[in-house]
């Protein structure tokens, strides 16, 4: 069994007195993609988001259990939010490049970190978007506005400008939802590619694209996990009744 | 067989109603800019007589304005109101922008709606109160400052740009705000997510994301500043001479109510030619404007 990068003991989360999260024990392995999969408002999101602690800017947002990323306890009072984000990076549903050129939009990360050094800036803007295979499309116009590329492009260079604060682990929320088959299969690829450096975990309503791209799928319903096992067991032979039910289409 | 409703009606497509609304429309319209094109040749035509007659350069950049000898200088004044403007709008735009940043983003809601119901207040007091609070207040503060330098007590360069300051700081606040909310929540979360702290995010995402409505917000509190009159009138000691921080100045726009009663002939025409170059700041400053939004329709895209 791979190392755990990240784990979750007894998660709940609650929106004022909405119970999203009840209970949840879910490992995520090192260098593996660990699918979320589950019916609308089960919490999937709710819980990518509290891997890297963006519950924080909901006032309503209250918290207990553990979130342990290598043996941290990412909601521990000294924790450094800033450094722990820049740990987690995160993928959004819709891309949403900064209004910006495509060059700051990836420089932004480092600079925030303290990077100014042009040449430095210049070499992980470059490793960044190959990262993320986009740079052949866009290295001839990286001060162009990101917002002027498609919307494919626009999620991959929200991919590189992720990586290029040297995440650990990256998390992504529906990152092909709004993506033609071309660019989510392009995606798909580049996830393979990632998750050779990188620990990911990915939210996902396509069946198909769970089972090509990940190692681990979690099940969720109505906020909790109702099955975590290997991709391969969770599609095949599906231990739960419901579970069943989901994947082969039958509700949710 | 289905029913198929037919989309031709029996009668004319126009009704009446519609067609006399549109020449109503349309007249309207021709009146806003046959009135525009009216003023702008009656500027042109009863301000360039002046310049007609002493020369454009001795005009715009004669030293001395001094009408009972018949020498039409504008420049002291044309160089004040650039000053105070430049002068305010350099304060006022950071300061502003600072506001609205704590207004959009910062403050609590409560505190936020009482700041702007206190700011849009401030926006419509008179500007002969500003003056007055000015005459009362700030000249006499300044007073010192003149003393420790040497100089007269008097209404100053210095108190002008302050009373602008106060006067622009509500447009600039309201139109920064609108700005600053205007911008999508996705890209500060963006920012957050990447290990930005908030300010880092709203200071180097958010703000510069704003920036034509700032922008904007900037032109019109320049717009406002340069035409202001009455309140920098009382603040400013009104003398035509080069512009000193501490000294009295008069503004282009004081110049005209000060002299207007007791002018006449070439004086009278100088005061005209003032106003026109007035006109023309105005002008390039809404065409500038209209530039920024154009600009900003643009970038949104
Ligand atoms: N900011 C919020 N305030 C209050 N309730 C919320 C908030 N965000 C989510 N919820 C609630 O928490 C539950 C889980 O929402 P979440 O967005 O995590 O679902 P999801 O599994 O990601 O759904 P989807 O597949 O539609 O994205 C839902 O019932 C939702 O209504
Ligand atoms: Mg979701």
């Amino acid at each position: 069994m791979t190392p755990v990068k990240m784990h979750t003991r007894a998660l709940n989360l609650f929106y004022g007195e909405v119970h999203a999260l009840k209970g949840v024990d879910l490992d995520m392995p090192e260098q593996c993609v660990t699918a979320l999969i589950g019916p609308s408002g089960c919490g999937k999101s709710t819980f990518l988001k509290t891997l890297n602690r963006m519950n924080d800017t909901i006032a309503s947002v209250r918290i207990s259990g553990e979130v342990v990323l290598d043996g941290e306890d990412i909601y521990a009072k000294n924790v450094d939010v800033t450094t722990l984000r820049k740990k987690a990076g995160m993928v959004f549903q819709s891309p949403n490049p900064f209004p910006m050129s495509i060059y700051d939009n990836i420089a932004y990360g480092p600079r925030i970190h303290g990077e100014k050094k042009r040449i430095v800036l210049d070499e992980i803007v470059e490793q960044s978007l190959r990262d993320a295979a986009i740079w052949d499309e866009v290295k001839d116009r990286l001060k162009k506005p990101a917002l002027g590329l498609s919307g494919g492009q626009q999620q991959r260079l929200c991919i590189a400008r992720s990586l290029a604060t040297k995440p650990e682990v990256l998390l992504m929320d529906e990152p092909t939802s709004a993506l033609d088959p071309i660019s989510t299969s392009k995606i798909e690829e580049l996830i393979d590619e990632l998750k050779r450096d990188y620990s990911i975990v990915i939210v996902t309503h396509n069946m198909q694209q769970a089972a090509r791209i990940s190692d681990y799928t979690a099940f969720f319903l109505l906020g909790e996990v109702v099955e975590h096992n290997t991709t391969g067991d969770v599609f095949s032979n599906p231990k739960d009744r419901r579970t069943e039910d989901y994947i082969t289409g039958r509700f949710g | 067989m289905t029913n198929k409703t037919s989309i031709l009606s029996g009668r004319r497509t126009k009704s009446l109603v519609e067609r006399i609304m549109n020449i109503i429309f349309l007249v309207c319209g021709l009146a806003s800019v046959v009135s525009v094109v009216f003023m702008t040749v009656y500027m042109v035509v009863s301000g360039g007589a002046i310049i007609a007659e002493t020369g454009v350069f001795r005009f715009l950049l004669g030293h001395v304005w001094n009408p009972g000898g018949s020498e039409f200088g504008i420049l002291p004044m044309i160089l004040s109101s650039v000053l105070a403007t430049l002068g305010a709008v350099l304060i006022a735009l950071p300061v502003g922008v600072l506001i609205a940043v704590f207004l959009a983003k910062l403050s609590p809601g409560k505190l936020a709606t009482a700041m702007r119901a206190f700011i849009d207040l401030l926006a419509g007091i008179p500007s002969v109160i500003y003056g007055l609070l000015g005459a009362l207040l700030l000249v006499p503060a300044i007073f010192k400052l003149q003393a420790a330098a040497g100089l007269p007590n008097s209404g100053s360069l210095l108190a002008a740009i302050v009373i602008l300051v106060i006067m622009i700081l509500p447009t600039i606040i309201s139109v920064s705000e609108t700005a600053i909310r205007s911008v999508p929540k996705q890209y500060e979360e963006a920012a957050l997510a990447l290990g930005s702290t908030r300010l880092q995010a709203i200071f180097k995402v958010t703000v510069p994301a704003a920036k034509s409505g700032i922008v904007a917000g900037m032109v019109l509190g320049t717009g406002r500043a340069i035409g202001e009159a009455m309140a920098v009138m009382m603040v400013s000691g009104n003398a035509a001479i080069m512009p000193e921080l501490l000294r009295p100045v008069r503004l282009l726009t004081a110049a005209i109510p000060i002299e207007w009663a007791y002018s006449s002939g070439l004086h009278r025409q100088a005061l005209y030619g003032i106003g026109l170059v007035l006109f023309v700041f105005i002008m390039v400053i809404n065409l500038l404007l209209r530039q920024v939004m154009k600009k900003g329709g643009a970038q949104d895209e």
